[in-house]
């Protein structure tokens, strides 16, 4: 039982009721007073020169007032910043002279309605001469076809880090074995898609914005692209954002509706249709391709990786050749792995862009890590758990550095294996196998044991970009206490299901021992926000839950102040009971809450010399860890906090159609203290269900020419309530020695091991037939082929 | 778009509203721009995940694949029109709240209506015709597992 009030026990979520009310603030809910809508013209190929666009036609139809496109656009913004050093890469939210991926933006017309604006777009007459194009990563690499010729390759990203004795690893093990793993492009896809509203006040000289925002420095990254200052661009926060996991980054389309929205002088909205999202909305995820070598010893100790993981990212860059970097913070997984050889090339294709998708490119890799070791045990003829047992790291060793640079904070892997195999009910799993497979069946069962690294810092900016020197990676909090005792907390950013107004009232109330449900918490815009980097990388609990930890404790300082003032004593004599403070021992020697509050607010007579009047306080937080530069070999200090997951899992396959189900399902968790229980379950039953997802049905494929066969939810497939099963989260709690209350991140569990240990299932429901499958997603089709393979 | 309106009546939460529309307006665009009724979402407007959907006649239907037309002469009933006559909350909206049944909150009102429409004509489901009921809805952050939650418990809740 939790050792708190408050934090760690059950309470509803405050933002609850507005949702199931139907009162949710959403951005297609802004409507402004002569608001203009936006639709765009997207270019059927993948790669072409645009010959000529003529827009006569559609500036004639009814209602439409400018046909934008990339001549006029580029010349009056600037390009977006991008992760990697490679200045060349430029990217704005409409094409000039080439399209380099079918989608792309070509036009965006403005009309009175979206109808009329689609209507006009259809008029917009565009001649292309079409160009060879590159689809394959691998051809890619070779750049016989440029997709960006100014930049002299395709590749955006490449390094060969050489962690520990890796070559006597390589030489000196017992055994060997290579192979190749591969994760499909798929992505989040939230059922809202992205969309922003831009108005700009000629008088103020102020952009308005509403965003369906997850974005770390998007105010920052608007205004440079519009060439304003940044007190120029207000975001507003307080717009409910429908689902995100990481995608949400329309920077591309916030510069586009603000430049019109200034050109214009009105108002203006971009809310993607469906394909738009899938297509144009530049937010895919990682395509990785793993070459994977492990070097073992006979009694199944791993002495060192080699891992080469070629990612394409798209036709663009944005953050996405960094989804290589964050894995350097937990490159050996939860494993004793001393010698470790990471090689990440970013390459470039005519495909849709990447953006970042929940766990920043650490799902692929526990994937391809988690392979690796089924693979080790299958080879020694080892059982699998045995193995993990093995080479897992032991409570005893923590804080344990690990051969990249990061030192993991705590974890107790072999009691969460072991919670996670009874809830499971293991031996009785192996039979009911064992009795699916001689009634016919294919039945398999998967395990995987993963980290989840969380408090997201950006160290993997200052590793992969020289010239990037980010080693701060703040957020803050402002809490205010009014005149009546009121308690308001201010966070400043937007969010996106995570819960963070019931994150803040309840530290709040843990803190200043006043009942949550009486606490407001409320949204900053921009300009009077304090410094936030966005809910990404797990780190609210830890980042947003600190900062608010210390200013309720200033809150609390101040209060103490009143009163040692008023009694004329220190204020260590003083006991602080419920917001209400007394003498030690004298209970009648007490000042209320409600008196103390009076005092702050009107009685500048009894506040101690130097207290500021009123009462606030705000906290601006520092990862834990700190920030700093990595080494010359590229080790570095990635996340702070470290949880982990073990994953147990039982899928059947059916042998006459490879229709695979899942049986049953069990996540051993640990995430250290959890301030909302509820609020953790939920975010990880949801990432089991993402994870399910990218390991069975989401693909973004595309054919040889570059066309996105799979721009609807007809054929890129979304596990429903009928896909995902019934599932059991079995709770470990290893505190973090580094956080306020011991709290790690969670955002991002149940996908950081879903996927591996679906494909480890699926692996031991084949392995009667001796075949394997290595590429996820693991479609009917794909399973099927693989059947008729071995028949 | 075509010039010409046609007049429609539909009742929507309880309440008589008419309206000229063109033939091509969709039903939830109806509902969301011309009504202001917002907490009808769209999500996919082909008729996939669910987020549009609105009980026509105590049915539930997806909005982006209705004219609002259609609706003409019909009785629609939408998030908000769940909400008890004094604006508290249903057992079912209650139950949501209560296990947690959502998160971002953006699929929540497709799942209340679905859900809803489930337990009107049984008002005992089964986890599996809870999972049926739903199975027409997508949701990305719950894994649904919270939601069937939800339902099981109004389905307690109500006598």
């Amino acid at each position: 039982m939790s050792a708190y009030r408050y934090i760690g026990r059950g309470r509803r979520a405050k933002e609850h009721p507005r949702f199931v009310t139907g009162r949710g603030r959403y951005v297609a809910d802004i409507s402004l007073l002569g608001m203009k809508h936006i639709a765009l013209v997207a270019s059927p190929h993948a790669s072409a020169r645009i010959a000529a666009i003529r827009v006569d036609a559609a500036l004639a139809a009814p209602g439409v007032h400018h046909v934008l496109t990339g001549e006029e656009f580029c010349a009056h913004t600037d390009s977006l910043q991008i992760g990697v050093d490679a200045p060349k890469v430029t990217r704005w939210a409409l094409a000039r002279g080439v399209v380099r991926y079918a989608g792309e933006w070509v036009a965006a017309v403005v009309a009175d309605s979206r109808a009329l604006a689609e209507d006009a777009a259809e008029l917009v007459e565009v001649d292309y001469q079409p160009l060879p194009q590159v689809v394959d990563p691998e051809e890619a690499l070779e750049g016989r076809i440029l997709v960006h010729p100014e930049h002299g390759s395709n590749i955006l990203y490449r390094r060969k880090f050489v962690w520990g004795p890796v070559e006597e690893a390589f030489a000196g093990a017992d055994h060997r074995l290579s192979f190749r793993a591969s994760w499909g492009r798929s992505a989040t896809v939230p059922i809202e898609t992205f969309g922003v509203v831009a108005s700009w006040d000629a008088g103020t000289q102020i952009l308005d914005i509403w965003a369906s925002i997850q974005m770390p420095k998007y105010p920052d990254q608007t205004a440079r692209a519009l060439r304003l200052p940044g007190n120029a661009v207000r975001v507003h926060y307080d717009v409910d954002v429908g689902g995100s996991y990481g995608v949400k980054r329309g920077i591309k389309h916030t510069v586009l509706a603000a430049y019109l929205a200034r050109r214009l002088g009105a108002p203006m909205r971009l809310i993607e249709d469906r394909l738009e999202n899938m297509r144009g909305g530049d937010m895919q995820g990682p395509d990785r391709v793993f070459d994977m070598q492990a070097a073992f010893d006979r009694d199944g100790t791993i002495r060192g990786l080699r891992i080469r993981a070629v990612d394409d990212v798209g036709a663009y860059a944005g953050r996405s050749p960094l989804q290589l970097g964050k894995p350097v913070g937990a490159i050996c997984g939860p494993y004793r792995i001393p010698a470790i050889e990471y090689e990440p090339v970013s390459v470039m294709t005519n495909k849709t862009p990447q953006e970042a998708v929940r766990g920043f490119g650490q799902s692929p890799t526990n994937f391809a890590i988690e392979r690796t070791v089924d693979r080790v045990a299958q080879y020694l003829g080892m059982d699998r758990i045995e193995l993990r047992r093995k080479n897992l790291i032991r409570k005893d060793e923590f804080p344990y550095l690990i051969p990249s640079g990061s030192t993991y904070d705590s974890g107790d892997f072999h009691t969460v294996l072991e919670k996670a195999l009874a809830a499971a009910r293991y031996p009785e799993l192996l039979v009911l196998r064992d009795q699916m497979r001689k009634a016919g069946r294919l039945a398999g069962i998967g395990i995987a044991t993963c980290l989840e690294p969380s408090g997201g810092n950006s160290a993997f900016e200052v590793l992969m970009n020289p010239k990037n020197e980010t080693t701060t990676w703040m957020d803050s909090c402002l809490v205010r206490v009014d005149l009546s005792g009121s308690i308001t907390g201010v966070i400043n950013n937007s969010s996106s299901g995570q819960g963070h107004e019931s994150l803040v009232s309840t530290v709040l109330g843990e803190v200043l021992e006043r009942d949550p449900s009486t606490i407001r918490v409320v949204r900053a815009d921009s300009l009077t926000a304090l410094p936030s980097n966005s809910p990404v990388g797990s780190r609210m609990a830890i980042m947003l839950g600190g900062a608010t930890a210390g200013a309720a404790k200033r809150i609390k300082q101040a209060l103490l102040a009143i009163a040692a003032h008023n009694f004329e004593c220190s204020p260590e004599d003083l006991e602080y009971r419920g917001g209400d403070i007394s003498l030690k021992g004298v209970p009648s020697k007490k000042l209320s809450w409600e008196a103390l509050v009076e005092i702050a607010h009107r009685k500048f007579h009894r506040l101690p010399g130097g207290l500021e009047p009123g009462l606030q306080a705000s906290f601006v937080w520092e990862v834990p860890t700190g920030g700093g530069l990595p080494t010359a070999d590229g080790r570095i200090q990635m996340y702070p906090c470290y949880a982990f997951e073990a994953h147990v899992v039982l899928v059947e396959i059916d042998p006459g159609t490879a229709k695979p189900s899942i049986r049953s399902y069990v996540c051993g968790h640990d995430c250290g203290v959890m301030i909302n229980p509820d609020i953790v379950h939920g975010m990880t039953y949801g990432g089991i269900a993402h994870g399910i997802g990218a390991a069975l049905y989401e693909k973004f494929a595309y054919t040889a020419e570059g066309q996105l066969a799979s721009g609807t939810f007809m054929d890129y497939l979304i596990p429903s309530a009928m896909e995902v099963p019934d599932l059991t989260i079995v709770d470990h709690c290893t505190p973090s020695p580094l956080t306020e209350f011991g709290q790690k991140g969670s955002g991002e569990a149940g996908y950081l091991g879903a996927p591996a240990a679906i494909a480890s299932a699926v692996n031991d429901a084949l392995s009667p037939l001796q075949v394997s499958i290595e590429a996820l997603p693991m479609s009917h089709h794909a399973i099927w082929s693989s059947m008729k393979e071995r028949a | 778009m075509s010039a010409t309106l046609h007049p429609i009546e539909v009742e929507v939460n309880g309440k008589k509203r008419s309206s000229q529309v063109p033939a091509r307006l969709s039903l939830v665009d109806w509902l969301r721009d011309e009504l202001r009724l917002t907490g009808t979402h769209v999500g996919c407007e082909h008729g996939v995940c669910g987020a549009c959907s609105v009980m026509l006649d105590g049915e539930a239907v997806r909005a982006c694949l209705m004219y609002a037309v259609q609706a003409h002469g019909h009785r629609v009933t939408t998030v908000e029109g769940l909400t008890k006559p004094d604006g508290g909350m249903s057992p079912l909206q209650d139950a949501f709240c209560e296990t947690h049944g959502l998160q971002c909150g953006y699929c929540t009102p497709g799942m209340l209506i679905a859900a809803q429409a489930l337990l009107d004509a049984n008002p005992r489901p089964t986890e599996n015709e809870i999972r049926e009921a739903i199975g027409g809805n997508l949701c990305r952050c719950t894994g649904y597992q919270q939601i069937v939650d939800a339902v099981r418990l109004a389905a307690s809740l109500v006598k």
